[in-house]
């Protein structure tokens, strides 16, 4: 049963992985990562982190992913002539991407303790276990993400400030139907 | 009977390659981003799958520490592409070359 | 089959049962309740006081010719409307209806499944509600659907926020994500709208804006984006939305219900661990959810739309401020001991 889980959605997470890389259309490619962040989140769960599955579909699919579809049709990013880049590059990028995965085969394979884990346990996959860890242990690095966050929101919002907006109104937030930004015009026809 | 772990480090690896492809070949902005993701990801199985092999929390929480990461990478950067859109029009890597001597 | 799986498969059965007829009689209290309101009669032809008006509808939605626009994205185009009905319906799992029945020998809680992670996998889950609208205005090819869909993953995100920090305030003191662990421990200590009323009311705004009611429907927005994201859909499909809409409004409110309201109990009664406590703890929640499917009417024939920009302000720079204030507020009540814990 839990093999069987696993090879679905391990093929389903590779197939919409590949999908992301190679489809032309933005919108195409977004949402099949969202496809391979489900799937992914399956297997966390497989893997005995219920939380983390939840967090990644919560904060991932629910939160990151829908930023980049309102930049993506706030900006009208259209499948673009030629989105790959020249032969030679590809072939280079196909090689060293061979070389990551060969090194990473090997990493995987070469310590044959790590082919049978043990049963689940309920410390593992117990909340109050990963929460005691975290505000312990890792209370630091936890407030450190909290002033990386808080940093972040400051940058995006200083950056993707129109140069000499005024502060009261139309905020940035009004810039999709400003007809000097992004054109919002209807595709055209496609045979 | 239980998945062996190795199983999931070689998709994570088949996910990493595929997601590092992407990131070196594509040049739309958008698409290399998504790439990106798709890397993160694939350590983040990787993590979560040691954890599960030494039954430690640990990986787990590095997994939280990294999707915080990718939120911030991922308003900082695309507020870039939206003032680089304002500029130039395109979010095409190959045209972002006004630093290029 | 084994016995496990038919137990689960009856409580899904109920519960489905409840959510897939909200649509059709809220067709009929929503267009009554707006006549109410604006002192005329509403539908009046089709039955008693308009009482058949849902099945009127529903015949016209299936005889009506299915168009699809000859531009529009085909596989995004068919999957939105379909991906609407998906968190109401995925969802409403995790929401408990009664107290642990004996029936027959067999002890089982009244949820579908008590997951350890309850309330985090419900906001998972209905955040993914948001890529229904985004497909829908993006496939469609018309530049009034992209706008709306535009607002919809903006005010989605934006109200997101501030929903989920209220919830969070709430499990403080439970000291659990598991929604029977909600109800008991409001069961013991009192429902939480009355020490929590600053998360139940940003819960309750975040609500409408979360399932794009007046006065947030900024993605549909009929006066000025024709229809918003479903511009484009007709018939049947244009129906599985509108149930979509519906089944979302009453998964939040059993949401609300049950954090803020004590779900499926009442204070001072106990109901009886058998069938008949069953059949009251369902009625309590179905009454529950039923009251606040009426504010979600009232509110929508009262209010004016708000426009963009404000929405965007009263999200960011009021409801998460007060979001977080109540966080703070509630967490030192708990550590102070005001607030007692379920289980120290």
């Amino acid at each position: 049963m839990e093999t069987l889980i696993f090879v679905i959605f391990a093929a389903l997470a590779v197939g919409s992985g590949v999908v992301v890389v190679v489809h032309r259309s933005p919108i195409y490619a977004t949402l099949s990562l969202v496809l391979t962040l489900f799937s992914m989140a399956v297997l966390f769960v497989l893997l005995g982190a219920p939380f983390v599955g939840a967090v990644q579909i919560l904060v991932y699919a629910g939160a990151i992913v829908v930023l980049f579809l309102f930049v993506i049709m706030l900006l009208n990013v259209q499948q673009e002539e030629g989105a790959h880049a020249r032969r030679s590059a590809q072939l280079v990028a196909a090689i060293l991407g061979a070389i990551v995965f060969l090194g990473m085969f090997w990493l995987a394979f070469r310590q044959t303790t790590l082919r049978a884990p043990g049963p689940l346990t309920e410390e593992l996959v117990s909340l109050k276990g990963l929460a005691s860890a975290l505000f312990t242990d890792y209370l630091l690095p936890f407030e450190i993400v909290g002033l990386l966050l808080l940093v972040a929101v400051i940058g995006a919002t200083v950056a993707a400030r129109r140069p000499g907006a005024e502060t009261n109104a139309p905020q940035d937030d009004y810039v999709a139907e400003d007809p000097s930004s992004g054109p919002v015009l209807p595709r055209e026809v496609r045979s | 009977m239980s998945v062996p772990i190795s199983w999931y480090l070689l998709l994570s690896a088949v996910l990493f390659a595929i997601g590092a492809i992407g990131a070196l070949t594509r040049r739309n902005g958008i698409s290399i981003f998504l790439s990106i993701e798709l890397m993160l990801n694939a350590a983040n199985l990787t993590l979560v799958a040691y954890a599960r092999q030494w039954n430690q929390h640990t990986g787990q929480i590095i997994v939280f520490f990294v999707m915080a990461v990718a939120a911030a990478e991922a308003a900082v950067g695309l507020a870039l592409f939206i003032a680089v859109f304002r500029q130039r029009r395109t979010i095409d890597v190959n045209r972002m070359n006004l630093l290029q001597g | 089959m084994n016995s496990d799986l038919i137990v689960t498969l009856i409580k899904y059965a109920v519960m489905f049962a409840v959510f897939i007829n909200v649509a059709p009689i809220m067709v009929w209290v929503e267009r009554r309740g707006a006549g109410l309101i604006q002192d005329r009669p509403g539908p009046n032809r089709v039955g008693p006081i308009g009482l058949f008006q849902p099945l009127a509808d529903a015949l016209k939605f299936m005889f009506k010719e299915d168009v699809t626009p000859a531009l529009v994205d085909k596989p995004l185009y068919l999957i939105a409307p379909v991906l609407a009905l998906m968190p109401a319906f995925t969802t409403l799992v995790l929401i408990p209806f009664g107290p642990t029945i004996t029936v027959g020998g067999r002890t089982t809680p009244l949820v579908v499944t008590n997951a350890d992670t309850g309330v985090l996998l419900f906001l998972a889950i209905s955040s993914l509600g948001v890529y229904s609208l985004v497909m829908a205005g993006y496939a469609s090819n018309n530049k009034f659907s992209l706008i709306g869909s535009i607002r919809a993953s903006a005010q989605l995100i934006s109200y997101e926020l501030a929903l989920t920090v209220s919830v969070l305030a709430v499990l403080i003191p439970v000291n659990s994500f598991r929604l029977t662990d909600v109800v008991a421990y409001q069961q013991r200590y009192g429902w939480n709208c009355l020490p929590q009323i600053l998360g139940c009311l940003v819960f309750l705004i975040a609500a409408f804006a979360e399932t794009n009611r007046l006065p947030f429907d900024l993605p549909e927005a009929e006066s000025e984006l024709i229809a918003g994201f479903h511009t484009e859909y007709g018939a049947m499909r244009f129906a599985l939305f509108f149930q979509g809409e519906y089944s979302n409004m009453a998964a939040l409110s059993a949401l609300g219900a049950t954090l803020f309201f004590g779900g499926w109990s009442l204070p001072f009664i106990h109901y009886p661990h058998n069938l008949l406590g069953a059949v009251l703890g369902l009625l309590t929640l179905v009454a529950k959810i039923a009251i606040a499917m009426a504010v979600f009417v009232w509110v929508r024939w009262t209010f004016p739309r708000f426009r963009y920009d404000q929405l965007m302000r009263l999200g960011w720079k009021f409801l998460l401020p007060l979001a977080i204030v109540n966080l703070i507020l509630v967490a030192a009540l708990t550590v102070a001991g005001v607030l007692k814990p379920l289980n120290p």
